[in-house]
């Protein structure tokens, strides 16, 4: 395993179609990424929890492929799909109340000789290992986010899904999840990063999709976004 | 003096009893949340397996691993096809476990009959060890205790202490975001069955040599095992041991002192310790 990603390295989604009971939540969502950073955002409700859920394999899809170098995953464990390469920042972080947060980092059982094992994750972000005997329980939102997206690593998946990872954070916190993370996307780690926080995901992004009512409606450089309150207001509402 | 002691020993060896198999119950119902009225029967048939095994071979070591096995791989066979499809439904998996306790139970009755049997041990234990102001105690009954603590700190240092104890606990938490990580949960819990069930088979085998096995003993086991769990703290091993020892102790002096009572004050024991800590004694209060 290697975080440098091969150069087969895509991954598609393709008419990918999610119902809740009889509501349509994904409407023939269909993109595909390299190795680049790639931000989704959009208002609440939009369906992009919903798509990155049935990316990890949480909710089926009633239609469509989902596939990740040449293989579909659509269907698949949660499991499966982590060892296929694909990890999972969820959104409100699903720490362990039962584990410290060593166990959270050493229960993924990555290789020492990985890139991402439990030491260098604590270089990452020292402020687990001053914590690292704590309850994940007894942690403040910012640094279960941070266990969160260490336990994602610690996995060295070839793509890091993540959901709206700024969610309830302190500005200043999320300046510094935003700066650590900028460093993890620069050695080559693929991130998909569903946000909601506009300058966070143009700030790690360079291109944006724009989710409204469960369907791409926009496909752009982060820049056109970025400095565009028209193109804002007329996606993000942002009033 | 000397008859306190010897209640007090003798209730020490029966809550070692009692935790054997409530450790099998604290992981299965107390940890994995998986309500089970066949414990009591794994319990039974273990007892009953070591019973003709050991009667076979003459060794007991024998009896007790082939019943945990036998008992281990037959709780996981009950698991994977009548459990796991409702797992989500309470009410159905102690239906459907009650029913294979009520199945199990009368094809024990058939199979060895309403009379008393007792695992046999070889000779070399049957002795008195001297004890001081005792005079002597049966060596077999301190044995059990010893094999009673070596299996609650074996049981405790792996659910708290190693990479695959992480995994349970975790997996207890949230069993999707752990699936997530990368673990298949799935396999995990039946492996956490298997020690449950196995456990329950080889307290049957030292339950078994302590005391002779009757039909209905399925029942009682399954009840006691119920009390110590829940008094000790629902997944909590140390708990189980405690309220082992709690219940093992209360109803051997009440056997002796109030014997009429013995049963209702074991139940006056779990009533006063909830309505004083509702998490049980070790227990920890649930978030959700």
């Amino acid at each position: 395993m290697t975080t440098q990603p091969d150069a087969t390295h895509e991954f598609r989604v393709t008419d990918l179609n999610v119902y809740y009971g009889r509501v349509h939540v994904l409407q023939d969502v269909s993109f595909s990424m390299g190795t680049e950073p790639l931000g989704v955002i959009g208002r609440n409700g939009m369906g992009k929890t919903t798509l990155v859920k049935a990316i990890a394999g949480f909710v089926p899809a009633r239609s469509g492929s989902i596939e990740f170098e040449g293989k579909d995953v659509a269907g698949k464990q949660p499991y499966q799909i982590n060892h296929a390469g694909i990890a999972y920042v969820p959104q409100g972080r699903r720490i362990f109340p039962s584990l410290s947060v060593h166990e959270h980092l050493t229960m993924v059982g990555a290789k020492k000789s990985a890139r991402w094992n439990v030491p260098a994750i604590y270089d990452l972000f020292p402020r687990l290992a001053e914590r690292r005997k704590n309850s994940g329980a007894a942690l403040s939102g910012g640094e279960q986010q941070m266990l969160a997206i260490g336990r994602a690593l610690l996995s060295n998946p070839r793509l890091v899904v993540m959901d709206e990872p700024s969610e309830g954070l302190a500005p200043a916190v999320v300046d510094h999840l935003a700066e650590v993370l900028r460093g993890v996307v620069r050695e080559g780690q693929a991130v998909l990063l569903i946000e909601q926080n506009l300058r966070f995901a143009t700030e790690l992004c360079d291109r944006i999709l724009v989710m409204v009512n469960g369907r791409i409606a926009a496909d752009m450089a982060a820049s056109e976004i970025a400095n565009n309150p028209e193109v804002q207001n007329k996606y993000l509402g942002v009033v | 003096m000397d008859q306190f002691l010897l209640i007090a020993l003798n209730g020490l060896t029966l809550a070692a009893v009692y935790f054997l198999v409530a450790s099998g119950l604290t992981l299965i119902f107390g940890l994995m949340r998986v309500i089970t009225m066949a414990h009591g029967t794994s319990y039974l048939l273990g007892g009953y397996i070591g019973y003709v095994i050991a009667r076979e071979t003459g060794n007991w070591l024998l009896g007790a691993l082939g019943a945990a096995i036998a008992v281990g791989v037959l709780g996981l066979i009950i698991h994977q096809v009548l459990i796991r499809r409702f797992q989500d439904d309470d009410m159905r998996v102690a239906l459907v476990t009650l029913g294979v306790s009520l199945i199990g139970t009368d094809l024990m009755l058939a199979v060895f009959g309403g009379t008393a049997t007792q695992v046999a041990i070889p000779a070399a234990f049957q002795v008195g060890l001297p004890l001081p102001g005792l005079g002597s105690y049966p060596l077999i009954r301190l044995l059990i205790l010893l094999v009673a603590v070596l299996v609650g700190v074996g049981l405790t240092l792996f659910i708290n202490k190693t990479r695959y104890g992480s995994i349970v606990r975790a997996g207890v938490d949230d069993s999707q975001m752990t699936s997530a990580t990368g673990v298949n949960v799935r396999v995990v819990f039946a492996s956490i069955f298997f020690l449950g069930s196995a456990l329950a088979g080889f307290a049957g085998v030292v339950g078994g040599t302590l005391f002779p096995l009757l039909p209905g003993q399925d029942g009682s086991y399954l009840l006691f095992s119920l009390v110590v769990v829940i008094v000790g703290g629902m997944g909590s091993v140390p708990g189980a041991a405690i309220g082992a020892a709690l219940v093992g102790i209360v109803s051997q002096f009440a056997l002796v002192y109030a014997p009429t009572y013995s049963l209702v004050l074991t139940f006056a024991l779990m009533v006063v310790v909830l309505a004083i800590r509702p998490q049980g004694i070790l227990g920890r209060r649930s978030a959700t």
